[in-house]
C-alpha cells in the first residue's frame, strides 16, 4: 500500500514464475482431493451403508459401491416406519421456522434501535445485551428447567422455540449491518414524515437483506442441529425433533445399521441442501463473525 | 445535548404534544423491547436464580417444598467431589484437541487459499463436517469405531494389528476418540476463519519478502504466522470455550463412560440435575462452569489488548 509505484514491477517479475508453478498446483490439487476424500470417508461410508441390505453393511473389505441395492426398502422403513421419521422431520421444520422468524424479527428490531435510533439509556442497554453473550447456555439449564416446569413451557414446542430464539448474537451481527447504512437515508426519510416503523420496514430492512439471510441460515443450522435443549426440554416422543428422533431410532432399531444410516443421512440432507445453496452466506457469515469476534 | 433538545421541542411544538427526543426514546424502547424482554426472561433471570439455587439443597421431585437453604455446603462438597474433579480433569485433557485443530486448519487454509485449483470446492469439502448434525456424526462414528465389527478395526486387523483398541468402549481410548471427532468437526470453522484472516494480510508484504529472496518457510514464519496472530488467538479462545461446553458427543456416544473416562463438566451437570434430580448441587456445578468460562473470556479481553500483534 505504501509503494503503489513498485507494485506493477513486482507482479511482472512474478508472471513467468506463476506459469511454471501450475504443474505443482495441479499436483497439490490432486493431493488435496485425496485428503478431502479421506476426510469425508465417514459421510461416504454412511451414504453407502444406507443403500445396502443389512447383511452387507459390515462386510470387509468395505463395499463402497453396494453390490446389492436396497435403497427404497431402507428409506421407506425409516420414513414410514415406527418410530415415524416423518413426524420428527415435521417437528424440526416447525421448530426451526418459528425460531428463525422470532429470532430474526426481534434481533433486527433491536439491532435497528441500537444503531439508528438515538435514545437515552441506549448504550447501557446494549452493554447488557452483550453481557448476556458471555453466559454459556449450559450454565443456566437448571434454572431454565425449573422455570419451564412451573410456567407450563416444559415439553412444548413453543417453549423450545422461545429458548432458542433469544441470543445477543443476532442483535450484534445485524447491528453491524445497520451501522453501514448512511444516516442520510434515515434523516431524509424522517424529513418526509416517515416514522421509525416505516423507515425500518421499507428502507433499513431491504438494505441489510443479505445479512438477514446469512443470520437466518446460520440460525437454521444451529436450531436444526441442536440436541441439548430438545433433550432436556421435550419429553413426549410425538414432539421429538430429528436429532432426538435419530437417537431414539438408533436405540429402538438396535442392530439395523443400514436403517440407522438411512436415518442419519435423512437428518443431514436438509443441512447439506441449505449449505450447498447458500454456501457463500454460511461461509461468509462464519468468517465475518469470526474475524469481528 | 440541551440545545438540541430545546431545538427539537420548538420545531415539533405545533405538530405534536411530544418532543422529538421523547418520540425517539419511545421508539427506541419499543424496538428493543422484544429482544430485551426475551433475554431477561430466558437468560438474565435464570442466571440470577442460578446463584440462589446453588445455595440450596433441592430434590426436584418434591417441587418447591423440596427447597432447603444450606449456604455454601454445595460448594464445599464440590471441591471434594471426585466425580466432579474427574469431569474437570477430562475437560482439561480435552483441550489438547484445540492446538491440533488450529494446526490442521491453518495448514489446510494456506494450501486451499493459494496452492490449489477449485478453491471453493475444497472449502465446501472441509467445511461439511462442521454443518452436519452432531448426533448423526456421533452415531456414524460409533459404528465406524465399533470394537468388533467396525470398518476402522477391520482395516487395522487387515494391516496385521492383532489387538486393535476398543476405542469408545475402552477407558484409555474413549477420550482420545472423542478428541479425534472434535478435531474433525471443528476444522471447517477454523479453516474458514483462517481463510478470512489470510485475505487481510497485505500482499505487498510477501512481494517485499520475495525481493529480499526469502524462502517460503521464512515467509510463513515471519509474515503469515505473526499477521495471523489475532485470528489464532480468537480461534484459541473460541476453541477452549467450545471445548468446555462439550455435551452432545458425550451424551450420544458414551454417557460419560466407560468408568467416567469421558465424563465432562456439562455432562456431569446434566447427570446431577436431570438424572439424579439434585438441582441445588447441579446449580453449584453450573456456577463453577460459568466462572471458568468468564475467566477465559476475561483472558480474551485482556489478551486482545496486550498480546496480539495487530
Amino acid at each position: 500500500m505504501e509503494h503503489p509505484i513498485s507494485a506493477p514491477n513486482v507482479s511482472s517479475l512474478h508472471r513467468p514464475k506463476r506459469a511454471k508453478l501450475s504443474l505443482t498446483k495441479i499436483i497439490v490439487t490432486v493431493i488435496m482431493l485425496v485428503i478431502g476424500i479421506i476426510f469425508l470417508l465417514p459421510f461416504i461410508w454412511m451414504l453407502s451403508a444406507s443403500f445396502k441390505p443389512e447383511a452387507d453393511v459390515f462386510k470387509y473389505p468395505v463395499q463402497w459401491i453396494p453390490h446389492t441395492w436396497n435403497v427404497v426398502e431402507n428409506y421407506r422403513a425409516v420414513w414410514f416406519g415406527d418410530p415415524p421419521f416423518m413426524l420428527y422431520y415435521w417437528n424440526s421444520i416447525k421448530v426451526s421456522v418459528m425460531t428463525i422468524l422470532i429470532s430474526v424479527i426481534t434481533s433486527a428490531m433491536a439491532a435497528y434501535a441500537f444503531s439508528k435510533i438515538n435514545f437515552r439509556g441506549r448504550d447501557t442497554l446494549f452493554i447488557i445485551v452483550l453481557l448476556t453473550f458471555m453466559i454459556p447456555g449450559q450454565a443456566v439449564l437448571v434454572p431454565q428447567f425449573i422455570m419451564y416446569r412451573s410456567l407450563g413451557l416444559f415439553d412444548t414446542h413453543i417453549g423450545l422455540v422461545l429458548l432458542e430464539s433469544f441470543s445477543a448474537l443476532g442483535t450484534f451481527m445485524l447491528r453491524q449491518a445497520f451501522m453501514s447504512i448512511h444516516s442520510e437515508f434515515i434523516e431524509s426519510a424522517k424529513i418526509d414524515g416517515a416514522g421509525h416503523a416505516r423507515i425500518f420496514a421499507q428502507i433499513a430492512l431491504p438494505l441489510v437483506q443479505p445479512f438477514i439471510a446469512t443470520y437466518a441460515i446460520l440460525r437454521f443450522i444451529w436450531t436444526w442441529n441442536d440436541y441439548q435443549a430438545p433433550l432436556i426440554f421435550l419429553r413426549s416422543p410425538e414432539l421429538f425433533t430429528v436429532q432426538l428422533g435419530i437417537n431414539r431410532f438408533a436405540d429402538a432399531t438396535g442392530e439395523y445399521y443400514s436403517l440407522i444410516m438411512a436415518g442419519t443421512c435423512s437428518a443431514i440432507l436438509p443441512l447439506l441442501i441449505v449449505f450447498l445453496l447458500a454456501q457463500k452466506h454460511v461461509i461468509g457469515g462464519i468468517a465475518l463473525g469470526g474475524v469481528k469476534g | 445535548m440541551e440545545r438540541s433538545a430545546s431545538q427539537s421541542t420548538a420545531s415539533s411544538q405545533s405538530k405534536s404534544w411530544l418532543s422529538t427526543t421523547a418520540k425517539e426514546t419511545i421508539a427506541g424502547y419499543l424496538f428493543a423491547a422484544p429482544m430485551l424482554i426475551g433475554l431477561t426472561i430466558f437468560i438474565l433471570i435464570p442466571m440470577v436464580s442460578l446463584f440462589f439455587i446453588s445455595l440450596t439443597k433441592w430434590n426436584f421431585i418434591q417441587g418447591f417444598r423440596g427447597v432447603e437453604m444450606i449456604g455454601l455446603d454445595n460448594f464445599r462438597h464440590l471441591f471434594q467431589d471426585k466425580s466432579f474433579f474427574v469431569s474437570m480433569l477430562n475437560n482439561i485433557k480435552l483441550l489438547l484437541a484445540v492446538p491440533f485443530t488450529l494446526l490442521f486448519s491453518l495448514v489446510i487454509a494456506i494450501v486451499v487459499d493459494e496452492k490449489v485449483y477449485f478453491k471453493s470446492f475444497f472449502k465446501i469439502i472441509y467445511f461439511m463436517p462442521y454443518i452436519s448434525s452432531v448426533v448423526a456424526v456421533a452415531i456414524v462414528f460409533q459404528i465406524l469405531f465399533h470394537p468388533s465389527q467396525g470398518p476402522v478395526n477391520g482395516f487395522l486387523m487387515s494391516l496385521g494389528v492383532t489387538n486393535p483398541p476398543k476405542w469408545l468402549a475402552d477407558p484409555t481410548y474413549a477420550l482420545p476418540s472423542i478428541m479425534m471427532i472434535t478435531v474433525w468437526t471443528s476444522i471447517g470453522f477454523n479453516m474458514v476463519v483462517y481463510l478470512a484472516g489470510l485475505q487481510s494480510i497485505p500482499k505487498d508484504l510477501y512481494e517485499a519478502a520475495d525481493i529480499d529472496g526469502a524462502s517460503s518457510w521464512r515467509k510463513f514464519r515471519s509474515i503469515t504466522v505473526p499477521m495471523l496472530s489475532p485470528t489464532t488467538f480468537f480461534l484459541l479462545i473460541t476453541g477452549i470455550i467450545y471445548s468446555f461446553k462439550t455435551f452432545d458427543l458425550i451424551a450420544v456416544l458414551t454417557q460419560g463412560g466407560p468408568a467416567k473416562s469421558t465424563n465432562v463438566m456439562v455432562y456431569e451437570i446434566y447427570d446431577q440435575a436431570f438424572v439424579n434430580l439434585k438441582m441445588g448441587y447441579a446449580a453449584a456445578e453450573s456456577v463453577f462452569l460459568f466462572a471458568v468460562i468468564l475467566l477465559i473470556t476475561g483472558i480474551q479481553f485482556w489478551g486482545q489488548k496486550k498480546w496480539v500483534n495487530y
